[in-house]
């Protein structure tokens, strides 16, 4: 084609970079695919290329016949189209043991914050498609964080870095290595004095061996550690309270009393499933077991933690440390710190005194990570007061390569940049320049910086401004370790080769160190076949088969408090509003802004989706905003439907040198006078998904207050922002007994049928009621499955809901979808509030398809596409549905969901590969819900079938346990438990016999499968009047 | 054919012989007025006819587009959303379906009854039905997530061996609306055939007479014809009766049937047959008083026409009117929570404007009709029948979208906001229906010609037994 030599300009260089950006075994056509040219688009989506030129040819259409009839004829022996050649694996060599459609599990570790925790990655024909939890990991136990099931979709997101670049251009690795290498000689001449190292929070024994060897090699070279999340605090608060860097272990097993000052312990961060795990189990109660521990929390901003607690007391941030002060000094550690408390707070005091007291060695007083320093020793002092030391607490050398001082780290580097003295920069993972602390101004510092490197996932704002970027590989892709919350070393393995050829930190501190033959894999088995005793095969072997290496574990520790742990309380300054920040609960430090799945999980507390906002109480924005309600100084909860309107009111916030405007959450539960804003928001180069999302709240954060702060000024900003949350009714409407049920400890110990009697009074008086129906109820002659979830064990925090996310296919549908009422989530976890309008009780209830006996749902589909199959399941045929939506009107707990457009996104190659084959992938116009992950119930069948077939058993049995749904494993403190309703013997039909079992509306006689055991809580009886 | 009984044709009496005739009235006039209509050439079409058929073919084109938008991206277009799954889709299927109830009324059971007044508004009637049918035919296909699955509800056999599922009553509404689809058309088909013969024997127009001719099924009207033709009318007459009842009885079950706050309620059945009656009547009239004005069909069309059809609008009006007020008794009297919490949120709720508005429209604004004043005052009939329609509409909002957005649960409550593709749906549907029946009355007898005739000569031949009584009581004297 001689048309193509003219009108094709082949950019040689973006070949090359395209080249050696992907990997050797991809296949290409020709040099104009490479360059992926107009032309040849044009060439592949013609048809006929040749014939339809002939066609405008008067003179050689004849031959055009000719040629088609030829063609034609001929189509039937050989077909008509030339095909590419290319590669195919057929699997004649298959690995050994791969069944097709079956799915492996590889034990890997997924890192947060520097803290590993162990996952088993489902593997299908090689393609990581479900992360679950390593029951054999301290820090997993089987469940995950949100993080971990959501990273799934990182890793596939279309919008990773694909390419090495140099000052924005596509270039090579090679490129880079031999740049690499001429800076790196120059640094060899000065001992690296040039030479800055930047880390997150690093506890990865590969790698730290390697930062050893470099900081070796360059004497003079400095590592630095930054994180927006991290634990400064408390690592200075054990050397406050103990002259040396510590870990503090809790042991929620035995204890009756925890104490919580702003330590949301039930949220991600290190220790997290473990601790809800041991916490939640203190708190199930039976018919058998009528007791249960108690929780006190004083917090900031509501949290998960706060909402499962007995008491909760909302404070500004910076009271909390004067009210602890008084709480040791009643506990006799120390002296009282001289601050005034309301009636209410001086009870409160006195009580958590004397119940302290009277548990002493059965209570846990934990402190929140952003709380400062001598507060972290303060509370050292009272656990060893109270003598928890050695039972409930216990201290272990730090887990950290090395304990550092973040924002020190930061300003240090900022300032050696500054000043000149930083020749070479190389930046591992991180996103300094969007999230280091507001005053370092560390953007305009990086760009002066001759030599620098970001390794990333995405092209961000760090890489944009470094000279290169490198693309970071995921760590599904990536051989490494981390160390758990507990020590426990674990190893990172990848289940899929880098999709777009990225790099590891190993490789990249290898080509530093001049090991560039090393292999990813061999760095990390070098490095512990260094520290495994021999054998060392095996050793290895089962450290990736287990998950972990056995007994890594730190030992505990024996250490002295110092007389200076209690230190002098510092009256600090409270003048304005207080300023509080959080890591978002659904992304983090803003490293997942682009996972649409967690961007689009409503937020534990707020259900807001989307966005961040300024959360403040209700009567703090009566007062910024200037709001009328009908009684202001006695509102009720009921004023909250008013207030809400006020959501989405912009203010201006003046803090530190730092403005921002920022819409309103007026959120029940927080102090007064005070804002809480979640980090991580307002990137402008997150990708696709996460770009311009929410508020850049880093803009406010400055490195001498990098949790909380007063002084804010704040004024109405006159404007309106729309915010979105997906549920916008708050109360329960007096509907309580139908829908959410509590109780209390000391009436369950009294009576366990108690709630029963009471609604049943309150419904029917002293009659007895028996529910009537014309229809007989159906026979199970297998197995009936059911669900019973425990609503004292759940606390919100949405790891199910992005598990059955990721299990079942779920689409995202973005911020528009979700404002007019269409969010997927099969399963949704509701939010009431009760009680006090400042301080009100949340209950937090998941919901999804309850599998109803008398499914409503069924009898008005007029083409029968939801049905009940024969173990009681209400199904849903994709492919029958036609989109009446009558089915979703009539459920009662509207927990169907309707693709009212196309939201599965089947266009991204990228995303194809991540869907899970075993459930249909829904288009437009279809109705969707939970089936209690039919897939998963199949699966186990089929294998109990083929035992029952091997054994020769006439029937199969399926094993109590042998089915777990994707929300019932993920969940940290096993509040959901699935099971066969027909196997008496089963945890389920145990569970649903308890006394405070109830269904939900089940006075509409839809008889649910899934059914709730009561939320009871265990007031203190001297505040219980209140 | 025109003379009968040599009573003389050419000039009328000048004397009233009914309320419902014009005095001037004569069988060679009716046929020439009415008949002359259509058979007007097309150049000689009154502008005003052109107007008003471009503004409804404009509106029809916004429907057209409304569509291909909404099948282009779903029914995602529009506002609805869990848990109002249904909004203006189904609103307006009920709606319309409800205004071509008064048609089948007008043409069936006022024949059974031998209301001989209904023959001047019948015909008229009968199309506004079918073309009321017609844009309430097509909201159901539209409102499915796959409208091109839409034959999955219709019973056939096919190789999946699967059937529709007979429990559900979206499975009855497609019986309900083909039967009544069908029925309608026939009856409206059979009526026109001896003035299609008319128009064939009054054309000019050689290609006009050809047309008329074919569809006028060879009808000469020999008594065997008439007496045929009488058999029939009076078989279908039959048929169309129970489906007045029975099609509006059946859409209410489609709510009745549901376990939702405000729709499972037993009254359901006749109260919408009364509303699809009541909201019938009202564009009965919309569409009479304009068109009666326009081409001057005074005599047709008398004000007793209209008197006794708004007293059938108060009449189905205060049936209606008991309708609300038991939904209130009934929340009170349950005592259940939900249903009282469906009360409060009526009246207090972020759509109270819209039940308030209802109360007025259907309620309080018919009260007026009591007074005979009001009934012939034509802007008082037309604006009250503007506000039924508006009331009806809101009616069904009441019962769809107030039910479904805050029902059981709390958590799940949301609002139902109209998109801008939801309203030209909408108003789209008019275009619709106004193109078709513009199209009807500038092309069909729009007033039947042989039962106006029938009906003069009924009224002259009870005018012509009481002279001759009273003459032979003046000669017995």
């Amino acid at each position: 084609m001689t048309t193509n030599s003219n009108n094709t300009s082949l950019d040689l260089n973006a070949i090359r970079a395209r080249l050696s950006g992907s990997q050797g075994q991809q296949l290409w056509r020709s040099l104009d695919e490479l360059a992926d040219t107009d032309e040849f688009r044009e060439l592949v989506e013609r048809e006929f290329p040749q014939g339809a030129a002939e066609m405008t040819d008067p003179v050689s259409r004849r031959t055009f016949l000719k040629l088609m009839g030829a063609s034609l004829a001929l189509a039937g022996i050989s077909g008509c189209t030339y095909q590419p050649r290319q590669y195919i694996a057929p699997y004649a060599n298959a690995p050994a043991g791969w069944v097709p459609n079956v799915p492996v599990f590889y034990a890997s570790t997924f890192v947060l914050n520097g803290y590993g925790s162990g996952v088993l990655v489902k593997s299908l024909e090689s393609r990581p498609i479900k992360i679950e939890g390593n029951a054999a990991h301290p820090a997993s136990l089987g469940a995950t964080d949100v993080f971990a099931q959501a990273s799934l979709l990182t890793m596939y997101d279309p919008d990773r870095s694909q390419l090495v670049l140099k000052n924005g251009q596509a270039s090579t690795w090679e490129d880079f290595t031999a740049e690499l290498q001429n800076a790196l000689s120059v640094q060899e001449t000065s001992q690296g004095a040039g030479l800055r190292i930047l880390t997150e929070t690093v506890t990865s024994p590969t790698m730290a061996d390697q930062l050893n060897q470099l900081l070796t090699t360059y004497p003079r070279a400095k590592w630095y550690q930054y994180e927006p999340v991290n634990r400064t605090n408390s690592h200075k608060g054990a050397q406050l309270a103990f002259g040396e860097d510590v870990d503090t272990l809790y042991d929620f097993s035995q204890t009756k009393v925890v104490v919580s000052l702003d330590a949301d312990f039930m949220s991600p961060g290190p220790g997290y499933v473990p601790y809800s795990r041991a916490f939640t189990n203190g708190r199930k109660v039976s018919e058998e077991h009528r007791e249960m521990n108690r929780l006190y929390v004083v917090e900031s901003t509501p949290s998960t933690t706060g909402a499962t607690a007995d008491h909760r007391i909302p404070l500004q941030a910076h009271k909390i440390d004067s009210f602890a002060r008084t709480l040791a000094q009643r506990l006799g550690v120390g002296s009282a710190a001289g601050a005034e408390f309301t009636e209410h707070e001086e009870k409160m005091l006195d009580v958590i005194a004397r119940d302290l007291e009277e548990h002493r060695g059965a209570n846990v007083v934990l402190v929140g990570e952003h709380q400062p320093p001598e507060l972290h020793a303060l509370v050292h002092a009272i656990n060893d007061a109270l003598g928890n030391v050695g039972s409930t607490v216990n201290y272990i050398e730090p887990v950290e390569v090395r304990p550092a001082d973040h924002y020190v780290d930061i300003a240090d580097l900022t300032s050696e940049i500054n000043a000149g003295l930083v020749e070479m920069l190389v930046i591992i993972g991180g996103n300094p320049v969007f999230n280091a602390p507001a005053d370092l101004r560390f953007d305009e510092q990086l760009e002066s910086v001759n030599f620098s490197v970001h390794l990333s996932l995405y092209v961000d704002e760090t890489s944009s401004l470094a000279t290169w970027h490198i693309p970071a590989a995921h760590f599904l892709e990536s051989w490494s370790d981390a160390r758990a919350f507990d020590g426990t070393a674990s190893l990172v393995q990848p289940l899929i080769e880098p999709l777009y050829a990225g790099k590891t930190v190993h490789e990249i501190f290898a080509e530093m160190l001049g090991q560039s033959d090393q292999s990813n894999y061999e760095i990390v088995q070098t490095y512990w076949q260094s520290q495994l005793d021999a054998p060392f095969e095996e050793a290895w072997h089962n450290a990736l088969s287990l998950g972990l290496f056995d007994g890594t574990a730190s030992p505990v520790k024996t250490v002295t408090l110092q007389g200076s742990a209690v230190g002098e309380f510092v009256a600090s300054e409270s003048e304005g509003i207080e300023v509080v920040f959080r890591p978002d609960p659904s992304i983090w430090d803003g490293s997942f802004a682009n996972n649409g799945w967690l961007q689009e999980l409503p937020k534990p507390q707020t259900k807001l989706t989307w966005d961040n906002a300024a959360l403040m109480s209700p009567h703090t924005a009566i007062g910024v905003l200037g709001l009328n309600i009908a009684d202001p100084n006695n509102p009720t909860i009921n004023d909250y439907e008013g207030l809400a309107l006020s959501n989405g009111q912009m203010i201006d916030l003046d803090y530190r040198g730092g403005k921002l405007r920022i819409p309103v959450w007026i959120t029940p539960g927080m102090p007064e006078d005070s804002i809480t804003l979640y980090l991580g928001y307002g990137r402008s180069k997150a990708g696709r998904v996460g770009d311009g999302v929410g508020f850049n709240t880093y803009a406010l954060r400055t490195s001498d207050a990098p949790w909380f702060g007063s002084g804010a000024e704040v004024t109405n900003a006159g404007e309106r922002y729309s915010l979105v949350s997906t549920q916008d009714h708050w109360i329960l409407e007096d509907r309580d007994a139908s829908i959410y049920r509590v109780g209390n400890l000391k009436e369950f110990a009294h009576d366990p049928e108690y709630l029963k009697h009471e609604i049943h009074h309150e419904e029917f008086g002293d009659a007895e009621h028996e529910q009537f129906s014309l229809h007989p109820n159906a026979v199970y002659k297998y197995n009936a499955w059911g669900v019973v979830i425990n609503l004292n064990a759940c606390n919100g925090c949405n790891v199910c809901v992005i598990a059955c996310q990721a299990e079942n296919n779920i689409p995202v549908v973005g911020k528009a979808q979700v404002a007019v009422g269409r969010e997927m989530h099969w399963l949704r976890i509701d939010r009431y509030y009760s009680g006090d309008f400042d301080n009100p009780a949340t209950y937090l209830q998941p919901m999804a398809c309850y599998q109803c006996e008398q499914a409503p749902c069924e009898v008005v589909c007029p083409v029968a596409a939801t049905n009940h199959d024969r173990e009681g399941i209400n199904n849903m045929v994709y492919n029958r549905c036609v989109g009446t939506k009558y089915c979703s009107n009539n459920c009662p707990y509207k927990v169907r969901r309707f693709n009212f457009i196309q939201y599965t996104d089947i266009e991204s190659p990228s995303l194809k590969l991540m869907y899970n084959p075993d459930v249909t992938v829904r288009n437009r116009g279809v109705m969707e819900k939970c089936t209690y992950c039919v897939q998963r119930i199949s699966a186990a069948r089929i294998e109990a079938k083929e035992r029952a077939v091997q054994q020769g058993d006439p029937e199969y049995i399926i094993e109590d346990g042998a089915i777990v749904m994707a929300c019932e494993a993920a969940c940290p403190t096993e509040a959901i438990t699935f099971g066969d309703l027909n196997n008496p013997e089963s945890r389920v039909s145990k569970l649903r016999a308890e006394p405070i079992n109830y269904g939900v509306l089940t006075e509409l006689n839809t008889k649910p499968r899934t059914t709730y055991l009561a939320r009871i809580n265990n007031p203190n009886a001297e505040l219980e009047t209140e | 054919m025109q003379q009968s009984r040599g009573l003389q044709n050419t000039a009328g009496t000048e004397k009233e012989l009914s309320p419902f005739l014009g005095p001037e009235l004569n069988y060679t006039g009716i046929s020439e007025k009415l008949g002359g209509i259509p058979l007007t050439g097309l150049l000689k079409t009154p502008p005003g006819w052109i107007v008003a058929f471009i503004i409804a073919f404009t509106l029809f084109v916004v429907y057209l587009v409304s569509i291909y938008v909404l099948l282009l991206f779903g029914v995602g277009v529009w506002g609805i959303n869990i848990p109002v799954a249904w909004g203006f889709d189904i609103i307006n299927f009920v709606w319309w379906i409800g205004i071509g109830h008064a048609g089948t009324l007008i043409s069936a059971i006022l024949l059974l009854f031998r209301q001989n007044w209904r023959n001047s508004i019948n015909r008229f009637a009968e199309a506004m039905t079918i073309f009321a049918v017609a844009c309430a035919g097509m909201y159901p296909i539209l409102h499915l997530g796959r409208p091109w699955l839409f034959y999955w509800l219709i019973p056939y056999p096919n190789t999946h061996g699967l059937w529709p599922q007979f429990r559900s009553p979206l499975a009855w509404d497609v019986f309900a609306i083909s039967t009544y689809a069908i029925v309608s058309i026939l009856f409206w088909l059979v009526g026109l055939i001896p003035d299609f013969a008319t128009l064939r024997d009054q054309a000019k127009n050689r290609f006009v007479k050809t047309i008329f001719g074919i569809i006028s099924l060879g009808w000469r009207g020999s008594a065997t014809h008439w007496h045929r033709y009488e058999m029939a009318s009076l078989l279908l007459a039959g048929l169309s009766t129970p489906l007045v009842l029975s099609v509006h009885s059946i859409i209410s079950l489609d709510f009745a049937v549901s376990q939702v706050p405000g729709w499972q309620v037993t009254v359901f059945p006749p109260y919408f047959v009364a509303g699809a009656v009541f909201a019938g009547f009202a564009m009965v009239l919309l569409l009479a008083i304009p068109v009666r004005a326009f081409y001057g069909l005074k005599s047709y069309i008398t004000m007793e026409h209209i008197d006794v059809m708004s007293k059938v609008m108060l009449a189905t009006g205060l049936i209606v009117v008991y309708g609300y007020s038991l939904e209130i008794f009934f929340a009170w009297y349950s005592g259940n929570v939900f249903e009282e919490y469906l009360l409060t949120n009526r009246l207090t709720g972020p759509y109270a404007w819209i039940y308030f508005g209802l109360i007025f429209c259907n309620a309080i604004s018919i009260q007026l009709l009591w007074f005979r004043a009001v009934r012939r005052n034509l802007a008082l009939v037309f604006i009250i029948s503007i506000f039924v329609s508006i009331g009806m509409w809101f009616e069904r909002f009441v019962i769809i979208v107030m039910s479904l957005h805050r029902d059981f649960l709390p958590s799940s409550w949301d609002m139902f906001i109209p998109t801008v593709w939801d309203y030209s749906l909408y108003l789209g549907s008019f275009g619709l229906f106004f193109t078709l029946m513009f199209l009807f009355i500038r092309f069909l007898p729009m007033i039947n010609i042989f039962e106006m005739k029938m009906f003069l000569h009924q009224a002259r031949e009870k005018d012509h037994l009481r002279e001759e009584a009273a003459a032979s009581a003046q000669a017995g004297d």
